[in-house]
């Protein structure tokens, strides 16, 4: 009857950031581990990009240049933020739209998990896909494409898209809040496959038509690989900093709208 | 010095009154949609240290509103929420929580082990590995993908999940959906086990039988309010006696063949209601051995007795259908 009530040690702050750091790294391994494992992810956004590379880059086109870049080097950028894109919409848009779906979200949100540590180690999951693709293309580059690519290249294409994934990041999870999963894998696709294509990713921007070169100024895909033809010396039509902006400005329209949908979530429940 | 024992005289009382610490309060919550509908209509309910409460209420009831209310992952539009004195809105307060969801799916190309290591290191001190495999019966499945478990081993991994944290608070809804008797009985057994080491379990469930055999206390919530709330036993009890008649102590159904008329059986003492349908009569009593020897007496050719306590499901059809 008479039960005595044991105060809880209290918890010291510093070891709330550790754990909370810890959290977040296994977080990000088993996210990375269980897309890894789920064949039918990571085979096709890895596989395209680099189906795609070897075939439109060392296949056809060899020995041909745009501008001062050879077409190998050239569309490694491309098919890099093609890569990097895929990984980021589908595993972090369409999966955090199915754990949504399936109640798992719910569960994790009523756990302790800080929820900074979940999103981040979505993101660091794509980015580790997009650093494979983007190392998988460098070596088909150099040793079946006769490409020429410096260390500092390299660690400047890698720079870009460890970036890159934010703005991506956001759309997918606008997407994951704004459009049921039912749908949501379909419509990726169906901004996906477009923004890549009219982003000068597949064929080089200067070979589409006038009024699409125009509309890729509003697009973050053609936006990320002109800064990553930048690192290889490639002049764009426009200056780096207008690139930067138009990211930004992407990103921050992603966040707006998944700003929005999370509020109109969180008022029904 | 007299001011000094004056002080320990007063905490001395106030553990005393404390004894049965709160663990959980939802103090007069009212719960409104944004599409208009009243989930919750100043609802207040406690939970106490070592105990086990069972919820329960027909689909639309509430439950479900009340208990994401406890676990924090929603806003009551009017009232407050407490666990462990503290909003389950933040996240420090949930390090004492653990929960067990109904979940369509789970991330299916994660071994159980990885699983279990994940939820683990989200609190400060874990209960050991072994004894959550232990206690959820998952010693043979722990290398296994989730994606290869049948349903009851899903569920048996959920429950090892919110057992991670080795938590002072465990919700648990509908835990035993699709297993086996043998397996019911043993998550029956862990439930139980929690609650003698003093923590607090609230499970909802569909199986009255899981209630009755399992919860200290039993709250029945419908259309947003709290309809009935006591022991087993209790609600029994006020689920089959007509409203306005008082309850106290046990009540019984007596069944049996008789010549004797209804006006007779009603007069006989303790009987609350009385239906006769060829020769068989149902009583109800409330003080079913003086029904007993008086009915005996009456009618010597009596034959086919049954005596039965009140089935927690026909309470719970009666307490959830009057407030139609």
């Amino acid at each position: 009857m008479f039960t005595a009530i044991l105060p809880r040690t209290a918890v010291p702050r510093n070891s709330t950031l550790t754990r909370n750091l810890r959290i977040f790294f296994r977080e990000a391994r088993y996210e990375f581990i269980r897309l890894f494992r789920t064949r039918s992810f990571s085979l096709s956004v890895i596989g395209f990009p680099v189906i795609f590379y070897v075939f439109f880059a060392l296949i056809m086109n060899r020995g041909q240049h745009i501008g001062t870049v050879s077409v190998a080097k050239y569309m490694l950028a491309g098919y890099a933020v093609f890569g990097m894109v895929g990984a980021a919409l589908f595993g972090i848009g369409v999966g955090l739209s199915s754990e949504l779906a399936a109640g798992w979200l719910e569960l994790k949100r009523a756990s302790p998990m800080p929820p900074v540590a979940y999103l981040l180690a979505k993101c660091c999951s794509a980015i580790t896909f997009g650093i494979i693709i983007v190392s998988i293309l460098t070596v088909l580059g150099i040793t079946l494409g006769h490409v020429s690519i410096t260390l500092p290249e390299y660690a400047r294409m890698i720079g870009l898209t460890i970036v890159g994934v934010l703005p991506f990041a956001c759309m997918g999870m606008a997407l994951a809040l704004f459009v049921p999963f039912s749908s949501a894998p379909g419509i990726a696709n169906m901004i996906y496959l477009p923004m890549s294509f009219c982003g000068g990713l597949w064929i080089p921007i200067m070979f589409l038509p006038h009024f699409l070169q125009k509309l890729a100024t509003l697009l973050p895909t053609y936006h990320l690989a002109q800064l990553m033809l930048s690192s290889f010396g490639y002049a764009s039509a426009s200056t780096m900093a207008n690139h930067w902006f138009g990211l930004i400005g992407f990103t921050s329209i992603m966040l707006g709208i998944g700003a929005i949908a999370l509020r109109r979530l969180e008022q029904n429940s | 010095m007299s001011a000094v024992l004056e002080r320990a005289e007063a905490s001395a009382s106030q553990i005393a009154t404390e004894s049965i610490e709160t663990v959980a309060s939802l103090n007069t919550i009212t719960k409104r949609y944004t599409n208009g509908v009243l989930a919750l209509d100043n609802l207040s309910l406690t939970l106490r240290r070592g105990e086990i409460v069972a919820l329960l209420g027909p689909n639309g009831a509430g439950k479900s509103t009340a208990i994401k209310l406890l676990m924090g992952l929603s806003s009551p539009t009017a009232g407050t929420v407490r666990i462990f004195g503290a909003d389950p809105r933040h996240t420090a307060a949930r390090l004492r929580t653990g929960v067990m969801l109904q979940v369509g799916k789970a991330p299916e190309m994660l071994r159980v082990r990885e699983h279990i290591d994940l939820f683990r290191g989200y609190y400060p001190s874990p209960m050991p590995y072994p004894d959550i495999v232990k206690a959820a019966g998952l010693e043979t499945i722990e290398e296994r993908m989730f994606g290869q478990l049948s349903g009851g081993e899903k569920q048996r991994v959920l429950f090892a999940l919110a057992l991670a944290g080795d938590p002072d608070l465990i919700f648990l809804d509908e835990p035993t959906v699709g297993f086996d008797i043998e397996a019911r009985r043993g998550m029956w057994a862990q439930i139980r086990s929690l609650a003698a080491r003093g923590k607090t379990v609230l499970l909802t469930t569909h199986y009255l039988e899981e209630a009755d055999a399992l919860a200290h206390r039993i709250i029945v919530i419908n259309k947003g309010r709290v309809v009935c709330a006591g022991t087993p036993a209790e609600v029994k009890s006020l689920g089959s006696t007509a409203p306005g008649t008082s309850t106290s102590g046990s009540l019984k159904i007596i069944r049996c063949t008789t010549v004797l008329p209804s006006p007779t059986l009603l007069a006989i003492p303790g009987v609350t209601s009385a239906k006769l349908t060829a020769n068989l009569a149902t009583l109800i009593s409330t003080k079913p051995e003086s029904t007993l020897r008086e009915l005996l007496t009456l009618d010597q050719t009596l034959h086919s007795l049954e005596v039965q306590s009140p089935a927690l499901e026909d309470a719970f059809l009666a307490l959830t259908s009057d407030h139609e």
